[in-house]
């Protein structure tokens, strides 16, 4: 999972249309020389070849033909820049066309949320699907970016309205996340990277100052208890070093482990002990999240791709049959009753969806009973049969673990999901 | 634009280390899912800095095992002798198991930039090569150094990047790709391209090389080199580059940022001639890597040439 260093921020970005997210954008990459030179001049050509005049910071980001040509955005682009305190991954997700899909997909990796509001308008329903969703995959860290202060004569009194309306929203969500308010203009650069002239009355960091400083490792959803999908058996075959040698690939998803600790396989059940911690690099006594390494284990006992190697306090729990939030991505609806794969950490199994509790409508946040099927963009809160039991944990808990994709006969992912803390587990 | 000072990126902080160890993790986690979710992959090997930290990253994944997939090279036959030599010399050293395809006949036809045009040329000896060698090869993905920061139709690649039948990309149609869940379904005839080094950047892959002492092409280490001025790019004067009427023949301090086709790949200016050197230059340069690079710059864009089977 994402985040677990504090070298790396990988966050998200939403906003309505016109709201001024492509120049926020454009000035952190900018300023922080995230895009080069002939990068611009390209941007700025395309720009007047299409009549307008400098820099269209859209044209930068906006890779394909066809968002070029018909000037919008149609999927989640990823952008980079650099300080000397970070490196900075953007999720940069369409704020129109697919916008859930795309919100969801872009907030799926992310550990923070940089939202857009336009001081003119306050808070708009689009702010707070936005939020919604953004909360619902997991993020608990919000910047909300007040953007064209300058066009409200720099008010004091617009920031702290828009601010309390924003706090008053998540509650009414159910969240306490961590929120931080910054009254910006993107176009003259107040608050973005520096702080400009125009806003005294403000004391707080800078947009950058913030994503340079927030701390993401101890929000929830990076989970605390040891899990290790196993990704892969590795049993070389002409290895004279390590004969007999027999390891497990995999990423530590969560927790950490020494060498000699007792660990269960899951689902079977096993218990055994870490006999191991092997890498290219030397052997490690300790490991953990986000590592990738290779586990050795005491017993010789039956494991393989999709078994996740979990602490004995607080495991994963095996579930065949639970409940889940899903997003459904695909332009085929899905019908209770169908069958689907389910991909879940380095599992495989099949599934059926057998019952829609209610469709959350993302603008009102009411539920809306009767489902029978769903269409695209569509969130609901569903029940799922697996095939197979699947080692996991509530997405609240454990981001990692708690997640899954639903793929259908075309070999599409038509739905993301995330588990809930309520099913019928089928235990140890 | 802003009259700020930002801090920038130039020597490794613990920041910076922090984070290439994220990145290395998530690129191994990527290698180890194409390795287990694939029948026959292979790792395009082109011999590129990218390439290299690539290679690294598979060799590092396995182990103690060897790499369970070949390399694969599709020689153009405009490489510079530097990177050939290289490339035998590597291969070996490591153990893994080297495939070399080349369109031989588009090469005995002649297929030159200046003949055909750099997007023809790239079509027949790279794009036609390459598909033409996953069919042969049997391979059902293929594992390449791209990396979303080099170019903008890039920044919306997926990690496990789906091929029709025919090797296209369908920009329009991608599969959603969440967390860290790669979707590797495939129906036979398919294919998937895997980019692990999806979320690196230049910088990044220089101060890796760095860390890791990385063996890479002497192209890329400044030295009094002969060139050309053609348009905006500095190119070498090689057997194939085939000197127009004005082109004068100069002396230069340059290296290359990026390897390509001699006739196609434009040096930079530079005396970096240390490894510490050129991260330096890495964190401070003004202008993109690809700038060098003529493909990236006709009529035909990079997503033309992406929709057609290219990496």
């Amino acid at each position: 999972m994402s985040g677990l260093s504090g070298g790396l921020l990988r966050f998200a970005t939403a906003g309505s249309v016109d709201d001024g997210k492509s120049t926020l954008i454009g000035r952190l990459l900018v300023d922080t020389r995230g895009v080069y030179e002939d990068q611009l001049d390209a941007a700025q050509k395309d720009n007047e070849r299409r009549g307008g005049k400098g820099i269209d910071f859209a044209l930068l980001t906006d890779g394909l033909k066809a968002e070029r040509e018909q000037g919008i955005t149609i999927d989640v682009a990823y952008r980079y820049f650099a300080t000397s305190k970070r490196k900075f991954i953007i999720a940069d997700a369409p704020g129109h066309e697919q916008y859930t899909r795309n919100m969801v997909t872009g907030a799926s990796s992310a550990d923070l949320m940089l939202l857009l509001v336009d001081a003119r308008y306050g808070l708009t329903t689009q702010s707070r699907r936005h939020s919604y969703i953004a909360y619902l995959l997991g993020i608990r860290h919000f910047i909300v970016a007040i953007n064209k202060m300058d066009l409200m004569d720099y008010d004091e009194a617009v920031y702290r309205r828009i601010s309390d309306d924003f706090m008053d929203f998540l509650r009414k969500i159910g969240g306490s996340p961590d929120v931080r308010c910054i009254p910006i203009s993107a176009l003259a650069g107040d608050m973005v990277v520096t702080r400009g002239a125009n806003m005294h009355w403000y004391k707080g960091a800078t947009v950058l100052e913030t994503l340079e400083s927030v701390q993401v490792e101890i929000s929830s959803g990076h989970g605390e208890g040891f899990r290790f999908p196993v990704q892969k058996v590795n049993q070389p075959t002409k290895m004279s070093a390590i004969p007999d040698f027999r390891g497990y690939m995999g990423r530590v998803a969560s927790g950490s482990i020494r060498v000699g600790d007792p660990v269960l396989i899951l689902p079977g059940g096993y218990r055994t002990t870490v006999s191991g911690i092997v890498t290219f690099d030397g052997s490690l006594q300790t490991a953990s999240a986000p590592e990738s390494v290779t586990l050795t284990l005491e017993d010789n006992i039956d494991v393989s791709r999709g078994d996740m190697i979990s602490g004995v306090d607080n495991p994963a729990q095996n579930l065949t049959e639970f409940s889940a939030a899903v997003c459904w991505m695909s332009g085929s609806p899905m019908r209770i009753g169908e069958k689907y794969r389910l991909q879940h950490t380095s599992r495989l199994t099949r599934c059926i969806v057998t019952r829609v509790d209610y469709r959350i409508n993302v603008n009102t946040l009411a539920q809306e009973h009767d489902i029978a099927e769903l269409n695209i963009n569509d969130i609901a809160i569903v029940w799922i049969k697996t095939l197979n039991p699947i080692a996991a944990d509530p997405y609240e808990a454990n981001r990692t673990t708690g997640a899954f994709i639903l793929i259908d006969q075309d070999n599409n992912t038509v739905a993301s999901g995330m588990i809930r803390g309520t099913w019928l587990s089928v235990g140890l | 634009m802003s009259t700020g000072t930002p801090t920038l990126n130039t020597e490794p902080t613990k920041a910076s280390i922090d984070h290439l160890k994220t990145l290395e993790s998530e690129s191994i986690y990527i290698l180890r899912e194409t390795a287990a979710q694939f029948r026959n992959p292979v790792l395009l090997y082109s011999i590129g800095k990218d390439s290299s930290v690539l290679v690294h990253l598979a060799r590092k994944a396995f182990y103690p095992g060897l790499l369970p997939f070949p390399l694969l090279h599709v020689d153009t036959g405009y490489k510079f002798k530097e990177m050939i030599e290289f490339r035998d010399k590597f291969a070996e050293s490591i153990g893994a198991r080297l495939i070399v395809h080349r369109n031989e006949e588009a090469i005995a036809g002649g297929a030159h930039p200046m003949k055909l045009g750099v997007a023809r040329c790239c079509g027949q000896l790279k794009t036609s090569a390459l598909l033409a060698a996953l069919e042969k090869g049997g391979f059902d993905a293929a594992i390449g150094g791209a990396r979303r920061d080099e170019e903008k139709s890039r920044a919306k690649e997926r990690v496990f990047s789906y091929r029709d039948a025919f090797g296209q990309w369908d920009p329009r149609n991608q599969r959603p790709e969440l967390w860290n869940l790669y979707n590797g379904q495939i129906h036979e005839g398919d294919t998937m391209r895997v980019f692990p080094l999806s979320n690196w950047t230049e910088q990044d892959v220089w101060q890796y090389i760095r860390q890791e002492n990385i063996p890479i092409v002497p192209l890329y280490y400044a030295k009094e080199r002969q060139v050309i001025r053609r348009g905006n790019n500095w190119i070498p004067v090689e057997e194939s580059t085939r000197i127009q009427e004005g082109e004068i023949e100069e002396t230069r301090w340059v290296r290359f940022r990026t390897l390509g086709c001699a006739p196609c790949t434009g040096a930079v200016l530079s005396t970096a001639t240390s490894m510490d050197e050129i991260v330096t230059e890495a964190s401070t340069t003004t202008r993109s890597e690809r700038e060098t690079r003529v493909i990236d710059h006709g009529a035909n864009t990079m997503e033309d040439k992406k929709r057609e089977g290219y990496f």
